[in-house]
């Protein structure tokens, strides 16, 4: 080699074989994940899967497995997820907004900033007991689809404002100063140019944040969500029960039957999940086109 | 004349005979304790172009942004003293920084266009401030000034960040020129752009101030000479001299400034 000495060869060699054992390091570590994902699936599937048809899908449920369905659990969790999105999302993102760009950064803003960062570790089950006290008895909404959702919301709304700062940061302050040197007010830059550029950030988060909520099931049973209904929630003022009550629900009971059947309703949930997710990313990767 | 809804255009008629659009008196800026710019005064003559030059740090792009109250946005920058446009002190109490901007434009260091379609990147301004006529003729006129519509017009709708970066910077002038500006501020404007595009921006502004005054800051000190009628030489925040071009880079009459554009120092 003309480049090198010897010495100097060996010692590089060392490096680049160093680099790649940590490359091959991380890799493995990244597939036990997927691998145990798959593990999981596979048990599930292999459980559920012969239990999975349109009767499954259009029944309500019952005490005798080859008759239940998990009818009424979908629909509530539909309508759950919808409310949820309805009330978190323009919470979350003008709390965001507002701590962004209006706050300053004052004492007060560190204080909301620092609340906001506990909360979102805050476990579920607390968020629960809030909603139960705060929802179903003080307001009296009673064990309602809107107790349901106003609860989830809580429990999401720091997920979202965090992410949405994050997206809301990394729009270039460049583009602010454009738009107040053409005379710009405030709202007017943020609802024009700094909402639209980091709108894409924003819904990554949305997505993270309701797919939490979709599964979550101690707040649920907190607020007390119905384990057995037989009828379809027609307002947010409903009783209702959701995906993961209803398979908490068959998982507690002695019969196999219906272990197999809350993997089938595990099935479903992941469905959902995997159908809203899908949605969401092509709206976000639509909108970043058209940004782009 | 402007064809803004503006409360201003009487004094506007008034100041039309005057030769000067902005007067600076005793201007200090600070940024918390540190005194950035030092009592500066010094007027900016009506359609002429005036150019701040000075070593790195000496104050000349914080005093330019004092111009239209963009220091606003910098935490703990204050400015004191006197800045007068149109009659009026700009940082009078009330006075509105939003007007400001609207009467006196500017162009950045680093072309910033709206991540949007050429189009609603210069059609953006005029409607916020509600312009009510047809925003394509708008959008032609302020395109062909800035020299930029025979390389864009069939691409009207594609997004502005496909652009070279000559011809965003050239985009950001039309932009700012839509709202029809009385001063135009230009923060070196070409430090980002290759030598031809920097002469095509050079071409524009002699053609732009028979309708506009423009004051642009540059660490180009042949730039200064080239394109401008007035230079204003500032060091470490002190307005060093301010002049006629020809005669600061001639025979400016302090010792420093002439050490400065013979590139003894800078």
């Amino acid at each position: 080699m003309s480049f090198s000495s010897e010495q100097e060869s060996i010692y590089l060699a060392r490096r680049h074989r160093k680099a790649k054992l940590f490359a091959l390091f991380c890799a493995a570590i990244t597939w036990s994940g997927v691998l145990l994902l798959g593990i999981l699936l596979y048990q599930v599937s292999i459980d559920g899967f012969r239990w999975l048809d349109w009767q499954f899908i259009d029944s309500f449920p019952s005490r005798f497995p080859e008759r239940a369905g998990i009818k009424s659990a979908l629909v509530g969790t539909v309508w759950l997820i919808c409310l949820v999105a309805l009330i978190s999302i323009p919470v979350g993102v003008s709390t965001a907004l507002y701590l962004e760009e209006f706050a300053g950064k004052g004492r007060l803003a560190k204080i909301i900033e620092v609340n906001i960062a506990n909360l979102a570790g805050v476990p579920s089950i607390v968020y629960g007991i809030l909603g139960l006290a705060i929802f179903v008895r003080y307001l009296s909404l009673e064990r309602s689809l809107i107790s349901g959702a106003l609860t989830m919301s809580l429990l999401i709304l720091p997920v979202i404002i965090i992410a949405s700062r994050e997206a809301i940061k990394t729009v270039p302050q460049s583009i602010r100063y454009a738009a107040y040197s053409l005379g710009a007010t405030k709202w007017q830059t943020t609802w024009a140019h700094v909402l639209p550029a980091s709108f894409p950030g924003i819904m990554t988060g949305v997505i993270l944040a309701l797919s939490r909520a979709i599964g979550e099931t101690a707040p649920l049973i907190m607020i007390g969500a119905l384990t057995f209904v037989a009828f379809l929630p027609e307002g947010p003022m409903d009783s209702f029960t959701a995906l993961p009550i209803q398979i908490y629900n068959w998982v507690s009971r002695p019969q196999e039957e219906f272990h197999e059947l809350a993997a089938a309703g595990i099935i479903i949930l992941l469905a959902v999940l995997l159908i809203m997710n899908a949605t969401a990313i092509f709206i976000r990767n639509k909108t970043e086109r058209r940004l782009k | 004349m402007s064809q803004f809804p503006d409360p201003a255009a009487a004094d506007q008629v008034q100041i039309m005979h005057k030769k000067s659009v902005l007067e600076l008196r005793n201007v200090d800026i600070f940024y918390g304790d540190n005194r950035a710019v030092k009592d500066v005064s010094f007027n900016i003559r009506r359609n002429r172009i005036t150019a701040i030059i000075g070593p790195s740090g000496c104050g000349k792009s914080t005093l330019l942004r004092s111009l239209n109250r963009m220091n606003d946005f910098v935490e703990g920058a204050r400015v004191e003293g006197e800045l007068i446009f149109a009659n009026e002190n700009l940082y009078g109490k009330d006075v509105d920084p939003v007007s400001v901007r609207r009467r006196i434009g500017m162009v950045f260091q680093k072309p910033n266009p709206f991540p949007k379609s050429i189009y609603n990147n210069i059609a953006w301004g005029p409607l916020i401030n509600g312009y009510n006529d047809s925003t394509d003729e708008l959008v032609e006129r302020s395109l062909k000034q800035a020299a930029l519509w025979e390389e864009v017009k069939d691409r009207l709708h594609d997004s502005a960040l496909n652009l070279s970066g000559g011809q965003q910077q050239r985009l950001c002038i039309a932009r700012a020129l839509a709202m029809e500006p009385e001063v135009l501020l230009m923060d070196e404007p070409c430090s980002a752009l290759d030598p031809i595009s920097t002469a095509h921006i050079e071409d524009l502004m002699f053609e732009l101030k028979e309708k506009y005054t423009i004051v642009i800051v540059t660490h180009n000190m042949q730039q200064a000479a080239r394109i401008s009628d007035y230079t204003a030489f500032m060091e470490m925040g002190d307005l060093i001299e301010f002049s006629v071009t020809k005669r600061i880079f001639t025979r400016p009459a302090v010792k420093r400034t002439e050490e400065y554009v013979t590139g003894r120092f800078g």
